[in-house]
């Protein structure tokens, strides 16, 4: 009986929590399969989420060169079952963004042998391009460029043919891309979610298990076991960051191999963000001690969580990029510590930094993380 | 384990006080809840605590369990204070509380090895089952079980780190009556094998039955201290008479002899 060992205790609570964790839907659902799901629905949203609906006027020449050519541009979205009357009230609602008629032009010359040399100018163009933009909608100006260049490159061409290159160009557009890494919406919704599982398991997950233990006495009855204190603390939070830290990698996993989520230096990067969950989840448990504390019994833990989660969710860059929010609003952003926890993960994940390189970001998590705890300290209740 | 039955031998007839408690006070604020009791128990017995809710006999076993500070007074158990061995205590000590419930989403053996780890002790989670006859519920949950095996796991987990003393806060409450007399049985096995056993209860057929000695306790004060019999001997001595002749069975031995002893699980 003296050899009484705290660690061997600490340990039986751990294990007893985790599977308690393990073995209640709530937690499960919550930390893994909402995530998953805000992957699965923001993944296949692709790049940006930007397409351009346009309408195709009956009768237009589906087989000239612009309309073959604006078929394999990704984000024109080119619609051709709509009636004429449907496609002109979509417009002005703005639910399309332009219609488009294209017409082959009766005299227009088509034919180029041979070499048109000596043709007038006042000669037609062989097609017309028509296109109604609406004021309801902005994504026209998308249109009109690609339309532009697409003309471009065909006037240019047929420039070419008819041995017309010797006229006099303007200006010519040289148009290159820099292969860089793509930055896809995956590398940005993933840190997000991860971040939002940790702070609902973090806040709601504790509170819930010690307000639970508090009033059904559970506490009280192990309180008559020789145990400590901060072994029932530790022992929770033990299980807690386990069950949090496998889910992480869970949804690391399942963004890196299915959706191509960029982890720039593999195992390393994966590390540095499960050192990173940890972190924020001891923060978030802060959270959960407290409101265990403040509520008074199960029924008020929600709407206390939510108070802390829901702001959070919505301004930390879960779902919408920060600098996406006026001003004011992004100082209110800027001062949550999910915001934070975001920023240093997509750092970690997507720019390759290390955790020296998130310093900024570990030290407002630090302010945090004293301040919570100095709450928690003074609201939390055994009993 | 020997050892202390031969303690027990040795010690039986001279009523060696295993719990002391002398002029034991508890305040809440300005209400008095316990006030300047002092009784002991002696190692062995099955020690009744009997009185009305709100007499003070949770808030003094809670006390006694290191559960509860106390206003003033002192409290002995086993020879550690209540003030400075409150840890020693915990160790040999085995507590039911009214109305705890255990950890959520755990069946019987995860429960039992939780324990095994709080009390830092080595046991099978079957070893201890079968003490309260529960194996063959090992895979159950607690709020699955019925009444009376809700309470016989309840004790099964006080047993686990062989303490000296149990505690059980009206263990019986909302049993049927062949729940109860089978946990009877149990207390009085566990009383056997040499652990000393402290009750409290609102059934005074039950205190008769089972309690070696009984202690009433009303508005915070024991108001007397003796063994079942004794008690009712004086009351007699004082020229109490029952209003209704008493036969030599009630209506719960009709119940028994009608449905029968064997246990019904719920």
């Amino acid at each position: 009986m003296n050899n009484y060992s705290n660690t061997r205790a600490t340990l039986a609570i751990a294990k007893a929590s985790f599977r308690s964790i393990i073995r209640s839907p709530s937690a499960v659902v919550f930390s893994l399969a909402f995530p998953l799901i805000f992957i699965l629905v923001f993944a296949n949203i692709g790049s940006g989420g930007v397409a351009v609906d346009v309408g195709v006027a009956k009768g237009s020449d589906t087989l000239s060169p612009v309309y073959v050519a604006l078929k394999k541009v990704k984000i024109i979205n080119l619609i051709t079952t709509q009636s004429a009357e449907d496609m002109k009230a979509d417009l002005s609602k703005g639910s399309i963004d332009a219609i488009l008629n294209i017409q082959k032009n009766k005299n227009g010359a088509m034919t180029l042998y041979p070499p048109l040399s000596a043709l007038g100018n006042n000669q037609k163009a062989p097609y017309t391009v028509n296109v109604q933009y609406t004021k309801a909608s902005s994504k026209g100006a998308i249109l009109q460029s690609v339309l532009v260049n697409i003309l471009n490159n065909i006037n240019e061409t047929f420039r070419k043919k008819i041995s017309l290159d010797h006229f006099p160009v303007l200006a010519e557009v040289k148009e290159t891309t820099i292969t860089g890494r793509a930055y896809k919406y995956i590398d940005f919704i993933l840190p997000g979610q991860l971040g939002f599982s940790l702070l609902s398991s973090g806040v709601f997950g504790t509170a819930f298990v010690f307000i639970s233990l508090r009033l059904t006495l559970v506490i009280k009855r192990f309180f008559a076991t020789p145990v400590k204190r901060y072994s029932i603390v530790l022992g929770e939070a033990l299980a807690r960051l386990t069950f949090s830290l496998l889910g992480a990698t869970f949804i690391i996993m399942v963004g890196h191999f299915m959706f191509g989520f960029t982890l720039i230096h593999g195992i390393v990067t994966v590390l540095n963000m499960l050192v990173l969950s940890a972190i924020g989840l001891i923060i978030f448990m802060g959270f959960g001690f407290t409101v265990s504390g403040i509520a008074k019994n199960e029924s008020t833990v929600p709407p206390l969580s939510n108070i802390i989660t829901l702001p959070q969710f919505l301004l930390s860059g879960t779902f919408f990029s920060v600098t996406a929010f006026p001003k004011w609003l992004q100082y209110v952003s800027n001062a949550l510590p999910l915001t934070h926890l975001n920023n240093a993960m997509r750092k970690v994940a997507f720019e390759g930094a290390g955790l020296g390189d998130v310093t900024h970001q570990l030290f407002i998590l630090l302010l945090w993380g004293i301040g919570v705890y100095a709450v928690a300290v003074k609201t939390f209740k055994w009993e | 384990m020997q050892i202390h039955q031969i303690r027990c031998y040795i010690y039986g007839m001279a009523k060696q006080p295993i719990i002391t408690v002398n002029n034991l006070t508890k305040n809440y604020g300005d209400f008095a809840a316990v006030k300047c009791i002092s009784f002991e128990v002696y190692e062995g017995e099955i020690f009744g605590l009997l009185g009305p809710n709100g007499a003070g006999k949770t808030t003094t076993l809670e006390i006694i369990e290191t559960l509860r500070d106390k206003t003033s007074g002192e409290v002995t158990v086993d020879g550690f204070s209540i003030d400075k061995d409150a840890d020693s205590i915990k160790k040999i000590i085995g507590v039911q509380l009214q109305a705890a419930g255990y950890y959520p989403n755990l069946n019987l053996s995860e429960l039992i090895s939780l324990f095994c780890g709080l009390y830092g002790v080595t046991k099978t989670p079957m070893e201890m089952l079968e003490k309260v006859a529960l194996t063959d519920k090992a895979k159950a949950k607690y709020k699955e079980l019925s009444g009376g095996q809700k309470q016989r796991f309840s004790i099964a987990t006080t047993l686990i780190n062989n303490p000296r003393i149990i505690f059980l806060d009206e263990p019986t409450t909302g049993l049927d009556p062949q729940a109860r007399r089978n946990l009877w049985d149990l207390i009085r096995e566990i009383r056997d094998a040499g652990t000393t056993v402290v009750i409290t209860t609102h059934y005074m057929d039950e205190a008769e039955v089972l309690c070696d000695r009984v202690a009433f306790v009303d508005g915070g004060h024991i108001v007397g201290i003796d063994t079942p019999d004794h008690f009712i001997d004086k009351l007699l001595e004082s020229g109490f008479e029952r209003k209704k002749q008493v036969k030599d069975a009630n209506l719960e031995d009709v119940f028994i002899n009608l449905t029968g002893k064997e246990w019904r699980e719920g």
